[in-house]
């Protein structure tokens, strides 16, 4: 799977992605440390939606999880994420995640989705385990998995 | 799809013999034509599908299957829970019951058209639709409860459609044995505001005219004609369904070892039916199913209120509803034995043949509608059961045309503004709150629907009845 639409942030190695899945779309993270890679996989997610630059920081959400694994962490971040933006009706922009072992705590920046200002493509059902990675590389750490939309 | 290892036991009827892990064969039913267009996902995950516990008969694939998550989309398996069978949230999905639901009106294309952008305007108005909309209706704790326990029984109880509306529905619009209690509190909050709401991406509210027809008995029993209005919805179990789905694929996954179950692929996450966690997931996913048949019951009353307004005196009774994503309990014959038996169908539609006694009178002779989506520009069609449905794939047929190409791709491709001009050119109204949603959906993202639904009569899945042609498209 290539790679199909890439954005550098100002951290400079850590970017994000998206891949092709079929009728749905993968969310890719790539970041010095597995926490970075989360926050970029959440960007990709935003980026399903939304370009996340459009997103301002006007809320921030608390969100907490855990899991057996770094993968299945991986999967319940993203998931957590897409419960709160469907919930509160928010698009988020910006994340600081911290990991400890496999507890994961973040904070989602971003405001209310608004037609005119973010033009928002279509909704997030929920990040599967399909082509779900959470790994070292050559690059740092990858995070990806593919959502279904 | 590498065709090597494939045989075509008769036309349309492809297989994959059982070998290693495999407990059965894979089957699909498709042309030469849509084999060699599927992605080699489907045979793989047909394999893993088949080597999953208490599966019966074959891991079956429609002539519209894509690579899904886990199963295919377009695959059906059935289970045996007294053999150790599972049941997988991974084989539903993420949209619990999305489905299809199709009113007629009868009105005629001439009556129609003088006030067809009126129309356009008034239901897109009053349907909820996109990223963030709202419903009407705001359900409290016992409210909600109902509602997952009721379906669109508990709708029409509460104003929303008619009794009459029941008999159109599976299982006469209420899923039995739901458990509100197994659903999550977090799914409950996400769909607290989402009730009447269409979603985006797929789903969509056509206005279609019926083009042409294609078996006239059938198509007389269903009480469509040339010419004929007809109203098609699809969408699904909203916010509250992709939760479940999300959650119970994580717990799933998470216990697999507890069950001893060694997954080749983590999203074929199971649990055995016979388990605590394949009961309690059972019985969230029918809530689901019940929250997709109200969610539709109550879009159907919002346009036969829109109808109402611009067309005084018309009446929109249901033609049928169907469910593509679920897991249901069915009696099958099995090599010439009677089972009870938990079928998947992901992406794919019951299909009873004539005669089922699950089917309302008026349709029985006819067999069950089986209602096929298009895609804003292409045709939508009506099939209907045959008498081999029964015994292809525990009568199942397709569901669609499925995507040809991802969302990136058809951005790259298409702008939502010429989409939506090229469209109303060629008669057909789109309104949609998000024009790039319209570019991810542009009719040429898709496979062609015809070369689908002409596989599933020729393998006899099920029998053409009427061809659909858009007049308008309300989209999320």
């Amino acid at each position: 799977m290539q790679p199909r639409i890439a954005r550098m942030n100002q951290v400079g190695r850590a970017r994000w992605e998206h891949f092709d899945h079929g009728a749905d779309v993968g969310v890719r993270g790539i970041a010095p440390t597995m926490a970075g890679a989360f926050v970029q996989a959440a960007l990709a997610l935003t980026a399903v939606v939304t370009d996340p630059r459009r997103v301002r920081p006007l809320e921030v959400v608390e969100i907490r999880c855990e899991a057996p694994d770094g993968e299945l962490l991986l999967v319940q971040w993203l998931n957590a994420v897409i419960t709160e933006m469907a919930i509160r009706r928010l698009l988020f922009g910006s994340f600081e995640v911290q990991i400890d072992g496999h507890q994961l705590v973040a904070r989602a920046s971003g405001e209310p989705a608004n037609l005119r200002l973010h033009e928002p493509a279509v909704e997030i059902k929920g990040a599967t385990c399909t082509a779900l990675a959470v790994r070292r590389t050559n690059e740092g750490w990858l995070a990806q998995t593919v959502v279904d939309v | 799809m590498d065709l090597s290892g494939w045989t075509e036991r008769s036309p349309g009827v492809w297989e994959l013999p059982a070998t290693g892990v495999m407990q059965v064969p894979g089957i699909v039913y498709a042309s030469r034509g849509l084999m060699a267009a599927m992605d080699d996902k489907v045979a793989e995950q047909m394999r893993n599908v088949a080597a999953m516990p208490g599966i019966v008969g074959a891991s079956y694939a429609m002539p519209d299957a894509h690579w899904g998550y886990g199963f295919p989309i377009g695959g059906v398996a059935a289970f045996d829970a007294d053999a150790g069978g599972v049941v997988s949230a991974g084989g539903v999905g993420f949209d619990i019951s999305c489905g299809v639901r199709c009113l007629l009106t009868g009105l005629r294309r001439e009556q129609l058209m003088p006030l067809r952008e009126r129309l356009a305007d008034a239901l897109a108005a009053r349907i909820p639709a996109g990223v963030g909309s709202t419903g009407h209706l705001r359900l409290n704790a016992a409210a909600m409860d109902a509602m997952l326990a009721g379906g669109a029984r508990w709708a029409v109880g509460e104003g929303f459609g008619d009794e009459a509306d029941l008999e159109r529905i599976e299982e006469h619009g209420q899923m039995p044995q739901a458990r509100p209690g197994c659903v999550s509190e977090q799914a409950k909050r996400r769909q607290r505001e989402e009730m009447g709401t269409l979603g985006s991406g797929n789903h969509y509210l056509e206005v279609q005219e019926v083009d042409a027809v294609l078996d006239a008995d059938a198509a007389g029993a269903f009480g469509l004609a040339s010419g004929d209005i007809v109203v098609m919805i699809h969408c699904g179990s909203r916010g509250l369904g992709h939760q479940i789905g999300s959650e119970f694929l994580v717990r799933m996954a998470a216990q697999a070892p507890r069950f001893g179950l060694v997954l080749p692929d983590r999203e074929l996450a199971c649990a055995p039916i016979h388990s605590d966690l394949g009961q309690e997931y059972l019985g969230a996913m029918r809530a689901a199913i019940n929250c997709a048949l109200a969610n539709r019951q109550i879009l159907t009353h919002l346009v036969r209120d829109v109808f109402d307004e611009l067309l005084p005196g018309a009446r929109l009774p249901l033609l049928y509803d169907v469910s593509h994503n679920t897991c249901k309990l069915e009696d099958h014959v099995v090599d010439g034995q009677r089972r009870r038996l938990y079928v998947h169908r992901k992406g794919a539609t019951r299909a009873f043949g004539p005669g089922h006694p699950e089917l309302p009178a008026a349709l029985r002779a006819a067999g069950q509608p089986v209602l096929i989506g298009g895609s804003m520009g292409t045709a939508s069609y009506v099939l209907a059961g045959t008498v081999q449905s029964q015994s292809r794939a525990f009568a199942s047929a397709c569901h669609g045309a499925g995507r040809a190409m991802s969302r990136n791709e058809a951005l790259r491709r298409w702008k939502g503004r010429q989409v939506v001009d090229d469209l109303a050119a060629q008669g057909i109204l789109v309104r949609s709150p998000s024009l790039r949603g319209v570019a991810e959906e542009a009719p040429g993202a898709y496979k062609d629907v015809g070369a689908v639904v002409d596989a599933a009569q020729a393998t006899g899945l099920a029998r053409q009845v009427a061809r659909l042609a858009p007049l308008i498209c309300i989209k999320g």
